[in-house]
């Protein structure tokens, strides 16, 4: 039977279309360190303008001395500060708690709301009204509720963090392709099954990116709510800093939040490649 | 023997399937044609047991096992977990690479779905299907995504797996020739119910252009409504 579709066809063509080629993979030199150029250059360039005197350093302080300042500030236990590295450590203690509470919170909301149209109906709507609450339009009522210790810090933190953890999650697991859903079906796999291999798998990609935009906002809450009467962490450095007007010291405790900020988003990236393995090289 | 009785299916007032009868021997390959929008799918989704909306009776021995026109091979998962996922045999891992051995997928079993190329990729759907020893193997348009030759060698794949393991098999296509050399039997499915059902009696292997099957494609063409032959 073959032999009268191949007659109509040109013979080159033959092993081509029969066996396919293996996928392409596409082998690019890794030239990340490329994008560090404009970044240190803009560092120098400062660096040469205000050791020009071009801008008053109590204005804007050089890098050279920014990196004294923080250098100082590990090394001496001054009694306005405290260490950088304690006032590090509380800033991600808080950081951690609320993000961790904030994002269990998420993901067993999105999971009652995307298996179940009871579970829907019951949670969506409510996060639905809190999404769209201003969310540090909340701290003055916080604060009535919670006082002004870590309690109001760390809940805003999990507020941030859970509600664009929860829309990505929810819209993910409603997102998951009905085809394959359907082709599962007729695997006959149980319910628990269906949710571990098919629809949770297939809403990890949208949670991952809501994990990144809810590792932004966290960060935002965390630098917001230190300023709210904080006696200890980073925020409190900066807050001690403004009355004493050293603007270096700010600027060191900017670039710990930053830094703290890069790491977390790394470490999500670094977890997205392997999660997301069987994407290849089309991610 | 699988044996459907007055199945029925409205879609919102709009009667798809109206009272259809039919019955599949067991081990006898049947392909299903009809105009788009006729209902093949949803008889098939209906024998698959995917859409409760249906009315009537349907009697199946043993498993049924679907192969779709996309092969909707899970992305996250291997190329042998694919076809492992649901299994309840002991070594559900091992049954999947004899099932992937058995399409000439034995090398790709550690593959991510989506480095496969098409073919193979409906050639691991196939084995995720049989995999599953179903009494009836239900085929949705399976082909209709590959290419030309490809398509022959599947259409050879799948006679191969039918006489090994004899199965019922439902093919849909929309494809005359196609149904004409794979079949033992081709339906027309038109208002609801089975409008025709002819066997082929030309022995396999067949030759598309083979001067017995003339009379049916012609018979099978005017069912369907295209007057002159050649213009499905």
């Amino acid at each position: 039977m073959p032999e009268t579709a191949q007659a109509t066809l040109t013979r080159p063509q033959i092993p081509a279309t029969v066996t396919s080629p293996p996928p392409r993979r596409l082998h690019r030199k890794n030239r990340g360190w490329y994008r560090l150029i404009s970044p240190v250059a803009v560092v120098l360039l400062w660096q040469l303008v205000s050791s020009a005197g071009l801008i008053p350093e109590d204005k804007l302080p050089p890098p050279t001395r920014i990196w004294h300042t923080a250098l100082t500030l590990i090394t001496q236990n001054s009694p306005a500060y405290g260490t950088l590295q304690n006032a590090m450590l509380v800033s991600l203690q808080r950081m951690a708690i609320g993000f961790a509470f904030g994002a269990a919170a998420a993901i067993a909301l999105a999971l009652v709301a995307g298996l179940s149209r009871l579970g829907e109906n019951a949670v969506d709507p409510l996060l639905q009204i809190l999404r769209t609450l201003p969310l540090f339009g909340l701290i003055p009522v916080f604060i009535v509720w919670f006082g002004i210790g870590e309690l109001p810090k760390v809940i805003l933190i999990a507020l941030g963090t859970a509600i664009p953890l929860y829309l990505n999650t929810f819209a993910g697991i409603r997102g998951v392709d009905a085809k394959l859903v359907e082709a599962a079906r007729t695997l006959k796999l149980t319910k628990l099954e269906l949710i571990r291999h098919v629809i949770l798998p297939g809403a990890l990609p949208q949670a991952l990116v809501g994990l990144r935009q809810s590792l932004g906002v966290a960060w935002l809450a965390l630098v917001v709510a230190e300023q709210v009467n904080a006696n200890a962490g980073i925020g409190f450095i900066i807050s001690q800093a403004t009355q004493f007007l050293r603007n270096d010291v700010i600027m060191v405790a900017l670039t710990v939040y930053a830094v703290l900020g890069l790491v977390t988003d790394a470490v999500v990236r670094l977890l997205e490649r392997r999660a997301l393995a069987w994407r290849g090289s089309a991610v | 023997m699988a044996r459907i009785r007055g199945l029925t299916r409205e879609f919102d007032g709009q009667r798809v399937l109206d009272h259809l009868d039919l019955d599949i021997e067991a081990g006898e390959f049947v392909a299903l044609l009809g105009v788009s929008g006729t209902g093949k799918s949803t008889l098939l989704k209906a024998l698959a047991d995917l859409d409760p909306g249906t009315e009537g009776e349907l009697e199946v021995p043993g498993p049924v096992a679907v192969a779709f026109q996309e092969p909707r091979l899970l992305p996250w998962c291997r190329v042998e977990d694919n076809v492992a996922l649901g299994l309840r045999t002991p070594n559900p891992r091992d049954t999947a690479r004899r099932a992937l051995a058995e399409v000439g997928l034995a090398d790709r079993a550690h593959a991510w779905p989506l480095t496969l190329s098409g073919g193979e990729a409906q050639r691991a759907a196939l084995a995720r299907a049989l995999v599953r020893e179903p009494s009836l193997l239900l085929l949705d348009e399976p082909f209709s995504a590959l290419d030309a030759l490809t398509r022959i060698a599947m259409h050879n794949l799948v006679l191969r797996l039918w006489q090994r393991h004899r199965p019922s098999v439902l093919l849909v296509t929309h494809d005359v020739d196609e149904a004409l050399l794979l079949a033992d039997r081709v339906l027309v499915l038109a208002g609801g119910r089975i409008a025709f059902s002819g066997p082929v009696e030309v022995p396999r292997p067949r030759e598309r252009d083979h001067h017995g099957l003339a009379e049916l494609r012609h018979r099978l063409l005017s069912e369907l409504g295209v007057s002159k032959e050649g213009q499905s």
